[in-house]
């Protein structure tokens, strides 16, 4: 078999792994949900009645309890390898790119799964004026999935440091601030604009082009974090 | 840097201050013609800072291909050099921007961009505070400050061409731009600076390496050499 359907497997293995672990425990998911949900509901009581916020305060406050929420849950994955010791063995097993790509995987969909629970119950609470479904629908599922390649390597790092409260938050931020504000930008564009389409489209572009250029470089230095 | 550079340099920096309110003559077309002079100290500033920090990139890198602890510690120094410049661009940005905009802080994609600057310094510095482990702090350092430069590339030199902004765009080296007697005390004020900026990374260097060698004298961790700590 070739090199490169060689850690392709390896990386599907590592996905399912993770999320076979993770359906046992349910500790990121909860972590990441529960975050988001109270959050959510927090901001549904402070924001009564929601029909007086303007579209792009609660656009703006959608994505910081989306990064918040994600804060609360992505560097699990790597942290769970540390605590209970299984690190060395998926080293000496799988290659760093599988590693990797697999984790990298695993925290998209946990991403998507986070908006998938998130979004609709925060349109329903506060009343968010969309006005371009399909936009609003491909800036959510493209930005979420940024979020996931900007942190996942700050994830491992965060996983080998001694200790790790609240550095995951502080390391995160300012990689994924670009994806963030691009996407804060497009979801007001998607709520509010009259041609949302040609006013997102560069904010599109951005994000595209953001993971394009960041799971590359994350690749790049992931294998001198991974391996002791 | 021998002690006639160090002279050298005073006089020069103290030189080009005198020209910058002495003999450069008031900015026309801004709201105070007087205090656009700070443009003359504000700028290089702003230059160093981002030279600082592709310096941090480069030696993170350099680290990471080398494993030479020596290479670690000047990242360091980069980045620690690349936080001073940065409070002071902001600082002589902002005061500034009071003049000229009626506000200190606008939001404007740059002042956004320096902002995110210090913060990714700041968590780097918080990262090295985090690891025990010398070669295990360099790695991951080295790792976070490699992955910080795209998003820090985005931010500098995208975020202000997609979005409007206060500050002038292409100023520097175009013909339009800024007067040639502006210009002309920036790089000199440029010039100085950047000899301070040489000669600060030196002096913080030494002390790094005298610091090592302390430590190996003491032989607390006989297992970091400055030369040849290949694994």
């Amino acid at each position: 078999m070739s090199r490169s359907s060689g850690w392709a497997r390896e990386a599907i293995a590592v996905f399912a792994k993770d999320w076979l672990v993770e359906l046992r425990t349910r500790v990121a998911l909860g972590a990441v949900v529960l975050f988001a949900f109270t959050s959510v509901v927090a901001s549904g009581f402070a924001l009564e009645p929601p029909s007086g916020v303007p579209a792009e305060v609660k656009a703006s406050l959608l994505w910081v309890i989306l990064f918040f929420a994600a804060v609360a849950g992505l560097s699990r994955v790597f942290v769970v390898e540390e605590e209970t010791r299984t690190a060395d063995a998926l080293r000496l097993t799988v290659s760093p790119a599988g590693v990797f790509v697999g984790k990298l995987a695993f925290n998209t969909v946990l991403m998507c799964l986070l908006c998938a629970v998130t979004v609709p119950l925060y349109l329903l609470l506060l009343e968010a004026p969309v006005r371009h479904w399909n936009l609003f629908v491909v800036v959510v599922v493209l930005g979420s999935m940024a979020l996931a390649c900007a942190t996942t390597a700050v994830g491992a790092i965060v996983a080998k440091a001694t200790t790790r409260g609240a550095l995951f938050g502080v390391l995160a931020f300012p990689v994924a601030l670009p994806p963030l504000l691009v996407a804060i930008h497009a979801t007001k564009a998607a709520w509010v604009s009259e041609n949302g389409w040609r006013v997102a489209t560069g904010d599109l572009q951005v994000l595209t082009g953001f993971m394009l250029v960041i799971v590359p470089a994350s690749l790049l230095v992931f294998e001198h974090i991974w391996s002791e | 840097m021998s002690n006639i550079a160090k002279a050298l340099t005073g006089v020069w920096i103290a030189g080009v201050i005198a020209v910058a309110f002495l003999w450069l003559p008031p900015a026309q077309g801004f709201r105070s013609p007087e205090a656009a002079r700070i443009v003359v100290f504000h700028v290089p500033c702003a230059i160093l800072t981002f030279v600082a920090f592709l310096l941090n990139a480069a030696y993170s890198w350099g680290y990471l291909r080398t494993r030479e602890p020596l290479t670690d510690a000047k990242a360091n120094i980069a980045a620690e050099l690349g936080m001073l410049f940065a409070v002071l661009a902001t600082v002589t940005g902002s005061l500034f921007a009071l003049e000229q905009w009626g506000s200190a802080w606008n939001w404007d994609p740059r002042e956004t961009s320096i902002v995110m600057l210090m913060l990714v310094y700041a968590a780097y510095f918080v990262l090295r505070g985090a690891v025990e482990e010398r070669t295990k702090r360099a790695r991951l350092s080295a790792a976070y400050a490699l992955l910080a430069f795209p998003a820090m590339v985005f931010l500098i030199w995208i975020l202000p061409r997609i979005v409007e902004s206060l500050h002038p765009s292409n100023t520097l080296f175009s013909r339009s731009g800024l007067d040639p007697m502006y210009r002309l005390t920036l790089w000199s004020f440029f010039a100085g600076l950047l000899a301070v900026f040489v000669w600060m990374f030196r002096l913080r260097l030494r002390v790094e390496i005298a610091e090592t060698r302390l430590r190996q004298q003491m032989s607390c961790e006989p297992e970091t050499t400055l030369t040849g700590a290949k694994r």
